[in-house]
């Protein structure tokens, strides 16, 4: 089946001027979002991947700006707008954004209903009695109970997980089309984690959503993402549908950030960890990122950017271990255990 | 495993209640608590925000006065008053390592400062030389550099900034320290590296840890014994694999079902489990804390413990 592509990004450059110093924070991304998936972007920080995502909605640093390349939304070219004015037509009403801590991204000195009331009056023009209706209406929709109560609250009044809810209403107020969040769940307990997913699921039905998350846990998106990219020093280097990057991950620095994860830590052993840091982005970068940290490099890697490399038509791996002159290198045991536990995985 | 090292305790925590606000609004947030922590475990503590968790580390330490109850560690009663000889030794004896490493540095204040500062309370001045060389060893032993000493917080990224929130605590030469979510706020790469730290720190010295989190797949990997904490009140508390193995009362499941696993298909089968805290019926039978395997404990009523009998089984 064809997949329509909703958001179509080639060879995206980004670079951020920081003292005088250029740094390259996006380096030559080409990604294709299709309509009504949800696709998730993970890596470490510092890896680029909220800034990647503000390139869809003109929220890019006043420092940085896009160097080359195109994100095409419908017909229209986003990397080329130049006012505020052409980004109102998209921002909100056709790509919102949910931000990571919702401590911090709401108006202390407003009232909960007048935040949610202030983007709809703005996007569909509705006043009053009618917006009132409307934000009650979203407001039950994100699980709010006693919306007539809590609209009249302010966020103090609310407990971390349920401004979570109201930063999500108020993206959704618009109603659009494609909705990005960036690390929605990273501020909150695990439990509460697992019920904002579970309604970010649910609005994803209801409303036809297109969702992009961005997170820097692999744990948090096996239950949301139809797609992961993996994305390392600006790049992505890895991306496929879930369970091919799961189950048969290929670049080595997906094998690290899935080995890293304490789910698959053993008592008494010690747990997988990276070595050494990610690169210095102001440094022009040679060949595979990666490879300084990576202990099992081949010498190709620090000369050349590897390619590419197709696994399947929707799994595609910028490593030069696909290339078929390579030696075959094995991916670490943990790797083999997730393959292993191949929707098993629970507790005891 | 807590079964194998030695039986000796070195905290004693006893019907502890803390509450905050006087009079009307006094908020009990800490209902009698009981528990122990023996030497060289590590003892972990699991709720969510607001359950106490943080408050009952806190009590440990001392910052938190107690409302009642008894907190002895190394057979010394330490709640309450007590000398400023005592408080001074306490100090030195329990350390805390902070949640948030942007927030728990001093900002204006160099790494040498602020990893030695705890010795400059000492009563017993130690000379300067001596105290560079316990703070470059301190940093080494965090797998830091001695030559970051000159530097400020802002040069550091958040896994080496809690490194320094390590060491800090590691220069009192502490017997027991309490972690208080010390890598909720890191990256997943830099969570295993901080987490192997303490544990080969925890071989090395033989410390003791209460290791606070509100997550349990965490917990699993470094905790000998585990308690969960639900609204100021213990509802279970067990050995790590026996409370994974067989979890018993419904919030200890609700939280094992939150945890995020790393398999896709699995996920999106599952449902996720709800904690309901009006399904215990209390009105009648109150609840009781029984101890219902070997150091396997649990909080119900007897219908309850009835059933979570039968289902041990």
């Amino acid at each position: 089946m064809e997949k329509e592509v909703a958001l179509s990004v080639k060879n995206l450059n980004v670079k951020f001027n920081l003292r005088g110093k250029i740094l390259h924070a996006i380096r030559d991304i080409s990604l294709e979002v299709y309509k009504g998936e949800s696709l998730a972007i993970v890596g470490e920080s510092g890896s680029g991947k909220s800034v990647f995502t503000k390139t869809f909605i003109g929220l890019l640093d006043k420092n940085g700006w896009i160097d080359s390349g195109e994100i095409l939304y419908g017909d229209k070219n986003l990397a080329a707008f130049k006012t505020e004015k052409e980004w109102l037509t998209i921002r909100g009403k056709e790509i919102a954004m949910v931000l990571q801590d919702p401590m911090t991204s709401l108006n202390p000195l407003k009232t909960i209903g007048a935040q949610i009331g202030e983007a709809i009056e703005m996007h569909r023009g509705l006043k009053g009695a009618a917006c009132k209706a409307a934000v009650l209406e979203i407001l039950q929709d994100v699980g709010i109970t006693e919306p007539e109560r809590r609209y009249k609250q302010y966020p103090h009044e609310f407990s971390g997980g349920m401004r979570q809810r109201v930063v999500i209403a108020i993206a959704v107020a618009c109603k659009p089309k494609t909705l990005i969040c960036d690390e929605p769940t990273t501020a909150l307990d695990v439990t509460i984690q697992a019920q904002i997913l579970d309604l970010l699921k649910n609005l994803k039905k209801k409303y036809d959503l297109t969702t992009i998350y961005i997170t820097h846990d692999l744990g948090v998106v096996a239950n949301v993402a139809d797609r992961i990219a993996v994305m390392y020093a600006g790049d992505i280097v890895e991306y496929g549908t879930s369970e091919e990057v799961f189950y048969d991950p290929k670049h080595p620095y997906t094998w690290a950030l899935l080995s890293s994860l304490p789910q698959l830590g053993k008592k008494g052993e010690d747990l997988y960890s990276i070595k050494g840091t990610p690169p210095n982005l102001f440094n022009e970068i040679h060949g595979d990122a990666f490879a300084p940290r990576n202990p099992k490099a081949l010498k190709i890697d620090f000369i050349e950017r590897p390619p590419l490399f197709e696994v399947t038509p929707t799994h595609k791996v910028r490593s030069w271990l696909m290339d078929p002159r390579a030696p075959k290198v094995e991916p670490p045991e943990h790797i083999k255990e997730l393959r292993k536990m191949g929707g098993k995985a629970t507790w005891q | 495993m807590a079964v194998g090292k030695s039986k000796e305790k070195l905290l004693e925590v006893k019907n502890l209640k803390v509450s905050f606000g006087e009079h009307r609004h006094k908020n009990v947030v800490v209902n009698d608590v009981s528990f122990d922590i023996y030497k060289g475990e590590t003892f972990g503590l699991v709720g969510e925000s607001g359950s106490g968790k943080t408050t009952i580390g806190r009590a440990i330490i001392r910052i938190n006065p107690t409302l009642s109850g008894d907190i002895i560690f190394n057979g010394q009663k330490i709640n309450g008053k007590i000398s400023k000889e005592q408080d001074r030794e306490l100090t030195s004896k329990i350390q805390m390592i902070f949640q948030d490493p942007m927030a728990s540095l001093n900002e204006r204040a160099k790494v040498d400062y602020i990893v030695s500062e705890g010795l400059l309370n000492r009563k017993v001045k130690i000379p300067k030389e001596k105290r560079k060389e316990m703070v470059d060893k301190a940093l080494l032993d965090v797998g830091l550099l001695p030559e970051f000493s000159s530097r400020f917080p802002h040069e550091f990224s958040g896994g080496q900034r809690q490194r320094i929130g390590i060491a800090r605590a590691l220069i009192m030469e502490p017997e027991f320290i309490i972690a208080d979510e010390p890598i909720s706020a890191l990256d997943v790469s830099i969570r295993a590296q901080v987490l192997n730290l303490l544990s080969e720190l925890q071989k090395k010295r033989n410390l003791t840890y209460l290791f606070i989190a509100h997550d349990l797949s965490v917990m699993r990997f470094i905790a000998d014994r585990i308690a969960v904490i639900h609204k100021g009140v213990f509802v279970e508390l067990g050995e790590t694999e026996k409370l994974f193995k067989n979890p018993l009362h419904p919030y200890t499941k609700a939280l094992l079902s939150a945890i995020p696993m790393p398999d896709p298909i699995a996920e999106k089968k599952k449902v996720l489990t709800v904690y309901d805290p009006s399904i215990h019926d209390y009105s009648v039978q109150k609840p009781k804390w029984v101890e219902i395997e070997e150091n396997h404990f649990v909080l119900g009523n007897d219908t309850e413990i009835g059933q979570y009998r039968k289902s041990l089984k």
